[in-house]
Formats: structure tokens, sequence, C-alpha cells
């Protein structure tokens, strides 16, 4: 186990122009305005923006309970980037089709040994199941090439079967909210 | 008299350690209020005390002590003569032996020595005692938290208070401070250590000091950076912040912390933490400021090299060329980058000699002007050498600034070679001509030597403005770089033309688009008249600019920020009181683009045009005048042109320039002040056309110019005094009585109204004739009156006015209301017989009986039906008069006449209130008659009734909202405090009680209608007082709403108010008692198709539940929860980010 960053030095990358609100919002008030691709983003971001910093102190309090390190050590974390500024998930990366309610998600780990592949992938995959309409089915996927041990992470993040196990287990589950909690105060 | 029995109890009540703080807290103030309202000694306290202070049972021996100590604290105030003091101080200076009993020892030398000079102080010599005793027997580090502090404070005082008593005592105390603050970590604690250190060093000398400053910086490096690791939440009184400064302030003492002091920060700066890096550059300017030159002389190599690389890798790397802003660098400074760069200046204004010898010869800004031509397109320069360029331009901006020696230091070295990779040859200074052509810009111009010279240019230009001495010709000190600039102005100048001139796409030549009007706008704001640039080059500046407004329109970018830097010129212009220059821009800019005359060319489309015009007239006072003089005769001439003409074209151009006029010009008057003939001159030319027209055409006014004729005329009257406002009303009425159906005979006692006109379907066109225009007109000069104007022939105003209300002229309501409400009670004008008093008035509007009049003109009493009494006013609102339309304009005009009363809190408005209750409930009547059936909905008498009711029920909107349009403060309205309280609190149980009796539905409906108006304008505080018996009435009521779409925007606005109690913590209560019953309702609203923000806010309000307490929260979760997984799929993106955010705010219930 390691008591620091697993990865200490991430390239940040420039974040993305936000869809603003018009002022004059007097457009058809019955017109349809189907999920797309930045809202998909929107409510990833939107809730992951925290979510390294609370993924780093949800493994170091585990780290911390195995090893019973002192918490002296611990600092905030060094780069509390969301995961749109490392890169983990961009826009591009998202594909919706509204009228098939079908999503994928492709994720970039930030190092080819990232521990927190599927971690990072069951929040994804929590946070949309708890965001989209029920009709949607969810994808998640590493990045071709990014992971290496690529394959078994896919089959792992998209095994109905077993992401229900995992979400029977409290532990993870408590974690998954934590990642996934908005913050306080 | 105390008793002695009573003393001794207080006393043993405060050393008995079994009572509780409280007892021992009161009973030491009873001791004290004792000894201050001199009932009792300190010498009989002693005595009295005699046992407790010297007994051998150390608990109560500490008490005793503390007791005394504690109650001197409390006498800081009381004069005590010199022996106690004396006698005291010798007392507890001597307990400091004795540790079990510290506490109170402490205490009390500490209040001793706080003492004022008013009451007998401490003398010198007991200080240096108790320092003494301090040195020998206090062992700080062994103590708990709070005695430390005690000590920290009692040596702080000594320290501030008696600095030579203590500085006697040499190395033995700073032994003491070294050895008492050397691993201190409590926040309270280390700020007192810090400030010890400061005092400390401040107060012996260097050679005494020199062997322990070693030692005392070794201690105090282990703080650095400081490291702050207590949750925010913890209330604590110390901040980071302090601390830091603090410890800043430590460290700068004394120059003899130097040689430990920069290394640690210099090493620091190279830590990876980011707070670690900011902090040491904020250490090094505050200390290199107090360590002086020599010390740090031989620390500039390595503090510049770290400055270099703090600015080369301190940039966001989202560096972009704003095109919006040309003040800044174009991308955000971090506060990183902010300290490096203010380091950077103190070390150049301490020395700048060396320092700037090594700027110069720096390899890498060196490298960066021999690669220039790598950088020939801005936008295909990449990444890392654009944030090379970019902090190479900082850093040489940053020297030139820094003093005048350097700019021309800098100016010198480095701006040939700007020039010559631009290729710009020296224009001849003497030269009153441009140049001619003698160099042709065949290429494109070099983007990183423009943006480098543009750096170099406002550093110099700032540098400057900053200095004096430049002002006069003769200064030697800027001769080479005033001289550099004149040979190069000219030809730069014709570049940055150049490269704006060739610019033919936005999108691609943004870089360029922002070189040419920033160096351009640099060039036209250098300070010093036309000393450095020409007069030839200066007007030649504003020529461009100019001409890219007047003909470049189509170049959006360039467009903008030309009119950006001829706004910032202009202001410069005005800051710097610059008369010449002035005199320029006058003849260019304003002539071109305010001058009245200009307004005719429409090669610039108008909203443009005015736009420029606005931000332009903005920028100085002077220009401002003329601005507004051009817009007011374009205004007038296209007035005169549509009253006379009925020109179509001209009411178009008219509407723009009076919105103009009014959102734009009169916001800038009213600032600036002081401009009242300018409003009253606009006020009296408006006026001026009608009077002399008498063809109109009524076809031009469909497009709103009435309505914008009137915004103007309003706002600018509202601003004027009252005499100018007598001179206008005056005028008005001038005009007024000149109209042909102005009915010059006596007052009459009745109205004419034209029954035949008002059909149920109105002729608009019949509405707009010139007597409308100039009623409204009127009204709105009636409107923003002041109260103390006088209003001529008041009578036969209000006839006129009761006249035009009944027609449906909403102004000449208003008009009403305000005269109403401004009347003083009393009236003034008693000398004026026209003049009438309040109720006159009142008399006048709710007596004057209707008359009808036919086409023949032949005046007759209307009706056979009706007696003249139920003809009067309030009768014609309660319908008597069988023609709907016009009870709809009788309710629509009572409602603003209401407001008027209601505002000044006149008792009238209860019977209007009725009547409109009347009105709303009228149903209930002919309920009964036509018993209600699906069919009566569509009986076109019901839905005239409908109509009426809800006019009615719109009638309180009027009554309790704010209007723009009169009746407020702008207006000069008479506001009575609370007025929207006390009618919330009349209305409620009236309208709770009629809810509950009303039968129909449609009456109900109404009454909820009604209730919504006033509830959504009531200000919030009072409705959370009865929010328990309000919020069952809002569910019913916004379930009412909900059946009809019209009346979104009643449920919108009900339902804010909804959310304002679920979000404040004094409704929570109430929410609490009917929880359940919110959420069935709000989750039924949801599904609400025709309104976005009704669901968007129902979704806060579900929301917002979520933080009730659990025990409520809990049993609701699961039906929430259903509901809201609906909401995810809704059309609109906005309510499904809500239902994301309202999910997961039920979610983590659990």
């Amino acid at each position: 186990m390691v008591s620091g960053l697993i990865n200490a030095n991430p390239v940040v990358y420039e974040k993305k122009e936000r869809r603003v609100r018009s002022a004059s919002d007097y457009v058809d008030e019955y017109a349809v305005e189907p999920i797309d691709q930045q809202e998909v983003f929107d409510i990833l971001s939107a809730s992951l923006i925290l979510m390294p910093v609370n993924l780093t102190i949800v493994i170091v309090r585990y780290t911390v309970m195995i090893f019973e390190r002192s918490i002296r050590d611990i600092k905030d974390p060094e780069h509390p980037y969301s995961l749109e500024e490392l890169k983990v998930i961009t826009e591009d990366a998202i594909e919706v089709n509204d009228e098939r309610s079908y999503v994928r998600v492709t994720f970039t780990p930030t190092v080819e040994h990232c521990s927190m592949a599927t971690v990072i992938g069951l929040c994804l995959r929590v946070k949309l199941m708890r965001s989209l309409p029920s009709r949607y089915k969810v994808d998640i996927r590493v990045a071709p090439g990014t992971h290496a041990t690529e394959a078994a992470v896919n089959k792992q993040l998209n095994d109905k079967e077993r992401v229900a196990a995992a979400l029977e287990n409290p532990n993870l589950v408590d974690m998954v909210d934590e990642c996934l909690a908005p913050t306080y105060g | 008299m105390a008793e002695p029995s009573q003393l001794t109890q207080h006393i043993e009540s405060f050393v008995d350690s079994y009572r509780s703080p409280n007892q021992q807290a009161a009973s030491l103030d009873a001791i004290a209020s004792l000894l201050k309202n001199n009932v009792l000694t300190i010498e009989k306290l002693v005595r009295e005390m005699d046992m407790y202070l010297t007994t051998t049972d150390d608990v109560i021996r500490a008490r005793g002590i503390l007791l005394l100590g504690e109650v001197l604290a409390h006498l800081a105030s009381k004069p005590l003569d010199d022996a106690t003091v004396h006698s005291l101080i010798v007392f507890f200076t001597d307990r400091l032996v004795d540790w079990k009993a510290l506490r109170g020892a402490l205490v009390g030398c500490l209040a001793l020595v706080r003492r004022k000079s008013s009451g007998g102080v401490v003398t010198a010599n007991d200080a240096k005692a108790v320092a003494q005793s301090y040195i020998q027997n206090l062992q700080v580090q062994l103590l708990a938290q709070h005695d430390r502090k005690l000590c920290f404070e009692l040596l702080e005082c000594l320290l501030q208070r008696y600095p030579n008593a203590v500085a006697s005592l040499g190395e033995g105390l700073l032994y003491a401070v070294c050895e008492g603050i050397d691993g201190e970590k409590d926040p309270h604690c280390l700020m007192l250590t810090f400030h010890i250190v400061e005092v400390v060093a401040r107060l012996f000398p260097d050679d005494l000091l020199s062997n322990y400053a070693g030692e005392l910086f070794e201690i105090l490096g282990c703080y650095f950076p400081i490291h702050f690791t207590h949750p925010k939440n913890e209330d604590l009184d110390v901040k980071r912040d302090d601390l830091s400064r603090a410890l800043m302030l430590a460290f700068s003492s004394t120059p003899l912390f130097e040689p430990s002091a920069i290394q640690l920060l210099l090493e620091k700066l190279s830590s990876s933490l980011p707070s670690a890096k900011v902090e040491s550059l904020k250490y090094l300017s505050h200390c290199t400021l107090k360590y002086g030159v020599d010390r740090m002389a031989k620390h500039s190599e390595a503090i510049w090299s770290a400055i270099k690389d703090a600015i080369y890798t301190s940039h966001e790397p989202s560096l972009s060329l704003a095109p919006d802003s040309l003040d800044g660098l174009g991308f955000q400074e971090s506060g990183f980058l902010s300290e490096a760069l203010t380091l950077l200046e103190t070390v150049l204004k301490q020395n700048d000699g060396l320092l700037l010898s090594r700027i110069i010869d720096d390899e890498d800004i060196n490298l960066i002007f021999n690669t220039m031509t790598n950088y020939k397109n801005y936008k295909n320069i990449p990444l890392q050498s654009k944030l090379k360029l970019h902090a190479v331009g900082l850093i040489l901006s940053v020297s030139a600034k820094s003093s005048t020696a350097s700019c021309n230091k800098i100016l010198e070295s480095f701006f040939p070679r700007l020039m010559d990779t631009l290729e710009l040859s020296v224009g001849n200074p003497s030269q009153t001509q441009l140049p001619d052509d003698n160099h042709v810009f065949t290429d494109r111009l070099n983007h990183g030597a423009l943006f480098l010279s543009i750096e170099l240019l406002a550093a110099c230009r700032d540098q400057v403005a900053g200095s004096e001495e430049f002002l006069s010709e003769s200064a030697p000190a800027h001769e080479t770089c005033s001289l550099l600039l004149k040979n190069f102005s000219a030809s730069l100048t014709k570049a940055f033309i150049s490269t704006l001139a060739t610019t033919t796409d936005d999108s691609t030549y943004g870089a360029d688009i922002y070189f040419g009007v920033k160096g351009l706008l640099v060039l036209g704001t250098f300070p010093g008249g036309f000393l450095i640039i020409s007069k030839s080059i200066f007007e030649n500046i504003l020529l461009t600019f100019t001409s890219i407004i007047t003909s470049e329109f189509n170049k959006t970018s360039l467009w903008k920020l030309a009119l950006k830097a001829l706004v910032h010129i202009g202001s410069f212009i005005d800051r710097c009181h610059d008369v010449e220059k002035a005199l320029s821009y006058m003849d260019i800019v304003i002539e071109k683009i305010v001058s009245p005359a200009s307004f005719h060319d429409f090669t610039l489309p108008l909203p443009l045009k005015l736009e420029a015009v606005s931000v332009i007239g903005a920028s100085g006072p002077s220009y401002m005048l003329k601005t507004v003089q051009g817009l007011e005769e374009a205004i007038c001439a296209n007035l005169s042109e549509v009253y006379v003409h009925g020109n179509p074209k001209s009411a178009e151009v008219a509407v723009q320039l009076l919105e103009c006029y009014s959102n734009k010009v009169l916001p800038w008057i009213d600032e600036a002040g002081g401009y009242e003939e300018v409003l009253l001159r606009f006020a009296l030319n408006i006026w001026n056309p009608l009077e002399n027209c008498s063809v109109f055409s009524a076809q031009v006014h469909e497009n709103g110019l009435l309505d914008a004729t009137m915004k103007a005329m309003k706002l600018a009257v509202g601003s004027c005094s009252v005499e100018s406002q007598n001179i206008i009303i005056q005028k008005a009425y001038n005009v007024l009585s000149l109209s042909t159906s102005f009915p010059l005979k006596e007052p009459m006692s009745t109205i004419p109204v034209q029954l035949k006109g008002l059909k149920l379907t109105q002729e608009r066109n019949s509405c707009y004739s010139r007597d409308v225009l100039i009623h409204s007109l009127f009204a709105s000069v009636i409107i923003a009156v002041r109260p103390q104007v006088h209003i001529p022939n008041l009578r036969l105003v209000l006839c006129l006015f009761m006249t035009a209300l009944l027609k449906g002229n909403v102004a000449a309501a208003q008009a009403l209301g305000s005269i109403i409400n401004k009347l003083d009670v009393k009236s003034t004008g008693t000398e004026i017989p026209s003049n009438c008093t309040l109720e006159e008035v009142v008399d006048i509007i709710f007596s004057m009986s209707s008359w009808s009049f036919d086409d023949n003109g032949l005046s007759r009493k209307h009706g056979g039906m009706n007696n003249e009494s139920e003809m009067g006013f309030p009768n014609i609102c309660r319908g008597v008069v069988n023609n709907k339309l016009l009870q709809i304009h009788a309710i629509t005009g009572l409602a603003w006449i209401g407001k008027g009363f209601l505002m000044r809190g006149h008792e009238k408005i209860k019977e209007i209130t009725m009547i409109f209750l009347e009105c709303l409930s009228s149903d209930e009547k002919t309920g009964f008659l036509l018993p209600e059936q699906d069919s009566s909905y569509d009986n076109p008498e019901h839905n005239v009734h409908l109509s009426v009711a809800k006019c009615a029920a719109d009638a309180f909107q009027v009554l309790v909202g704010d209007s723009e349009d009169c009746l407020n403060r702008k207006f000069h309205a008479t506001m009575r405090p609370l007025y929207k309280q006390r009618y919330y609190l009349m209305m409620m149980p009236i309208l709770q009680s009629l809810i509950v009796e009303s039968k129909s539905s449609s009456s109900r409906s109404m009454l909820h209608r009604a209730f919504a108006h006033i509830i959504s304008d009531t200000p919030l505080s009072v409705i959370l007082n009865d929010a328990n018996k309000m919020i069952p009435v809002m569910l019913d009521g916004l379930s009412e709403l909900s059946n009809d779409i019209s009346d979104k925007e009643s449920m919108y606005s009900l339902l804010l108010v909804l959310s304002g109690i679920l979000t404040d913590k004094n409704g929570q209560e109430a929410v609490m008692e009917c929880a359940h019953r919110i959420i069935d309702r709000l989750i039924g609203f949801i599904a609400y198709s025709h309104s976005t923000l009704v669901r968007e806010t129902v979704i806060q309000c579900i929301a917002a539940m979520s933080r009730l307490p659990r025990m409520r929260s809990y049993k609701l979760r699961t039906q929430v929860l259903q509901a809201i997984s609906k909401a995810l799929d809704d059309p609109k993106r906005v309510v499904r980010l809500e239902a994301v955010k309202c999910r997961q705010a039920w979610g983590s219930i659990g």
C-alpha cells in the first residue's frame, strides 16, 4: 500500500467552457430538449469535481485503518483537480443516444496501472444510474490502450451481477457514496 | 456595609473547588464589585484571605491566590496607591516559585503589569524583579496550554511596557525566551511567541543578539511555511493568515536572521507545495525590504533565478488572448505569479543596478529575442513558448515600471532589437505629417515582437505617467526613452494601423486585431501632451478608430475593441485634463460619431450606433453634454417628423433613440448631478412639436413610440427639481388646453362617456388619437412630479383623467393614483382657488356620475333604468351599467387609484378593497341563479363574468406589487412604512374566510388568485410569522391555480414564497407539521407541463425539504424518490439537472 498519491504529478488540462443559461429563456415552453453529451458530462462533472479529493481521503482513511498510521502525515490533497481537469473524462468520450436510451462513457485512468480504475468506473456507473431516466442502458469503459488490465476492468464494470454484488457490499457502497457526496460547507 | 461573614462566604465559595464554575464566577464578581464600590479595601481583603493564601494545602492555596489575581484583573481601571501595588507585585513575584499555585500568581502579575498609568502602576524595579523571577522559576514548556499562554502574555507585556528594565537582564532573558518558545504548538501561544521574538529582536543590541540569532531562527524556522491543520468549523479566532503574518514579521525583525532566513526561503521555494511557494515569495519580498541592500546583494543571483523560475512556471495553462479585455495581459494572475512580480519589483526598487544588468544579460531572455522569428504568428506558437514569451513580457514590463532609470535601461537594450525584428525604420521626429510610404508592410508583422513592444510601451507609459518630472521638456532623466519613442512612434503607429488594415476575417486574425488596437491604444494614451506622440500621430490614431467604428461594423470583435479603445482614450484625456488632446478628440471622435447630423447617416446600423454613442459619451462629462445634445436633437427631429408627416420610419428610429436616452443617458445624468437644465430642456423639447402639429397620423404609435416617449418623459421629469417641474407642467398644461377635446367650460360633475365606442371588441385605431397621445404624456408628467408641485386646474385635470380612465387609458389611472398619493392632506395651495384638498379630490372621483353623449353631441343623462346615484364611479366598477368593458376599465383604474391610497395609508383603501371583493365573488350571486353546469363554461355571459372577476383579482397585484411605471421612489411617491405588511394583516383573515365560504369553484379560484397576488408581494418575514396557517391555504391555492394555464405566473410566484418558507429557519416548525401534505401536493406539480420554471421550482422545494429532521423526512423518502425518478426524464434540461440534485439530496438520507 502506498500512503502518498498514486500519481503525484498529474498533467492538468484546461477546463472546457460551460453552457451558460441564457437570460431570455422565452423559448418554446413545450419543446423537448433531448439528453445530450454535454448534459451527461455535466451530471458527471458536477458531482465528480471533488471525487479525486474524496477518493484520496477515502483511500487514505482505509490505509490508515489497516496500517494504523498516524493521521498527522496526511495533508490536504496536493492536487485537488477534478476528473475533468485531469482528463479522466472528457465530453467527447461520452456517447449518448436519447432516442435509443443508450449512453456509453469511456474514461481514461491517469496512469496505466491506476488501481483506482475500477472504483472510478463504479462511481461513474452509480452516478449515472441515479441521474438518468430508468430507460437508459449505461455502458462504462476504460479507454482502449490506457490501462494495463483493460479487459478485466471493462468486464467487471459491465457485468450486471458483479455490479449488483458490489453494491450489496456496504463498505463499497459507503465508499462510492463518499466519493459522490457533495462537499459540505 | 458588607458583612464580614458575607465576604467570607464569597471567598469560600470561590475557593471550594466542588462548587460549580457559575457559582465561583458569581462570588468573584461580587467581591470585585465590593472593591470597586469602595465597600471593601484590598488590604482588608488580603487580611481576610490570609489563611487561604498561605495554607499548605496546595489546592486551596492555588484557588486563594487565583482569587486575588482574578480580583485584581477586574480592577484594572480602579486607582490603587503605590504601596499596595508594590506589596502585591512583590507577593506575586514571590509566588512564581510556587509551581503548584502558579496560575494565580501569573494572573496576578499580568493584571498588575497591565495596569494603566492612571491608577498606580508597577515600578521599573518591580518589573525587573518579575522578569528575573520569571527567568529563574518558570519552565514554560512544562506547563499546560492556558498557563503557557499566560506566561507568554506576561513576557510580551513586560517587554512592551518595561523595555529598558527588562533589556538590562541581557542574555538571561534571551535564553529564557529561546527556551520558552521552543516547540510551542498552540496557535494562540504561537501568535504571542512570534510577537515576542519580534519585540526582542528590536529591543536588544545587535552584538548581544548575534549570539542568539542562530538559535532563535532555528526555533522560528520550523514553523515555516505555516501549516494549519485545524478544521475550518472549529471556531478558532486565530486564522492561518494571522499566524503567517506574525511569523513574517518575526522573520524580518532583525537583519541578523538574514543568512539562515534567505537560505530557508529559497529552499522552500523549490518545494512542491504551492502554498509554501507563495509564502516564500511573500516572505522574501518582506525580508528584502527589512534586511537592507548590503545584506541582500549577495543573494541577488539566487533570488533572480528563483523569480524567473516562478514566473516561467506559474501561468495558468489557459493562456488566451482575451480579446474582450484591453486592460490585462489576457490571462488570470495566480496568487503565486503576483507574489513573484511583487518580489521582482521590490528587489528592483531596492537595488536596480545589479538586478537590471542580470536581466539584460539573462540568457533565457536573450534567447527569446534571438529566436524571435519563431514567433511570427501568435496562433502557431506552441504553448510552452507562448508561456515563455508572456513571462518575458511580464518581467520586462515590471522592470521598466520600477523606476525611471531602469525604464531607460530596459528600453535602450531591448527596444531597438524589437524594432529591427519588425523592420521599422527611424521616422523623422520633426516631421509633422505622417511618413509617406517609405516602407510598405508587405509581410505580416512578427507577432512576438509586436507583443513585447506593446508590453514595453505600456510599461514605459505607466512609468512616465507616474513621474512628474517628465512633463517638463528638459528633463534629462527620460532622454533615452523619449528619444527612442519619438523616433519610432510614427513608424510604429503605421505598423499598428497596417496590422488592423490587413485583417479581413475575425476568427483567424484575432491576435492581429488585438495587437493593432492595443498598440494604438497605448500610443494614444501616452501622457505629456504632444511631447512624445505628436499631434498628427495622435489624430491619426483617433481617425483610424473612428473610421473603424463608422464603417467596419461587420467585424464584430474589431469594432468592439476599437470602441473600447476610444472610450479608454476619452477617459484618459478627461482624467489628465489635456486640453489640446481634448480638442482633437472632440473634433474627430465626437463630431463624427455623436453629432446630430450623423444620425441621418444610416450606413452604421442604429443599435450599434447607439451603443457607440452611449459608451463614448459616458467617458467624460464634456463628451456627455455633447452626446446628450446630439441625441436630443435627433429625437426631436424624428418626433416632429412623426407628428407632422406620420413617417413610420422615423417612428422606428425615434423609439430606439428614446430607449437609449432613458436607459443609458438618464442614469449618467442622474449620477453626475447638476445637469438639470439638460433634463428640463429635453422635457420641453418633447412637448414643442406637439404644440404646433395639427395633423396627426394614428398608425405610427403602434410600435411602442408612445410608451418609449412616456418612459423618457417620466424619467426626465422625475429627476428634475420642483421649479423645473413647475415649468414643465405649465408647458404641458398649455399644450393640453389647446387640444380640441379639452373641456374649457366650468368643471363638470359628470363624466362624458362615449358608450358607443366601447364595444366589446375594442377598436384599436380609434384609441390612438392625438388626444390620447397628449393625455398620456400629460399623465406621465403628473406621475413623475414631486408632491410640492402645483398642478394647475386640478378639478379639470381630474375630470379629464377620469374620462380617459373609463376609455381604458391606464396612464391616466396611474396619474390619478399619483395625484391621490402625493396630495397634501391640508392643501397648501389655499390661495389658489382651483386647488383642492384630498377630501375634495376623493369626493370628485367617487361621486362623479356618468354621462353619455351620443354622436350628435347632445348631452343627456344616461340610462332610463338607473337613477343618478347608482351611476357613480364605484357602481360602474360593481357593474351596474351593463357594459363589461367599461366595468373592466373602471376596475383597472380603481386599482391604481387604490394603490395611491394604500401607499399613503389612507382609510379609503378599505372601501376600494370591498368593491374588488364584491366583484370577485359576484359570481356567487349569479351562481345561485344559474346552477353550475359544464355547459356554463361555454356560455359567453359566464366568460365575460370571469374576465371581470379576473380583472378584480389582478387589481390586487396592482395594489401590492411594486410598479416600475409609477408610484415608486423614483417618482417621489409617499410611502407609509410597512404598508404592505398592514395590508396583508388586514386582508388575510377576510380572504381566508371568503375562500372557506365560497361555494362556486370559479369564484374560489379567483379568490385564490387574489390571495396569491397579495402573498407573493408581501415580505417573507411577515408570512413566516403565521406560516402554519398560510401553508395549507397556499397549497390549496397552488392546486387551484394549476388548473388554468394563464395562472402559471401567479403559481410561480406563490411557489417562490413557499420555497422561501421551506428554506428559512423560522419556517421549519410549520413545515414539519404538514410535511406530508406539502410533499403530496408538490409531487403532483412535478408533471405540470405548462411552465418549466414552475417544475424547476417545485423540484427545488422538494430538495429543500430533504433538510428536515430525519424522523420526518425518512418516511417520505420512498415516495419522493419514486416521484423524482420521473422528473429525470423531463423534457427540459434545467429540470432534469434539478431532479438529479434533488435525488442526490433525498438519496443520501437513507
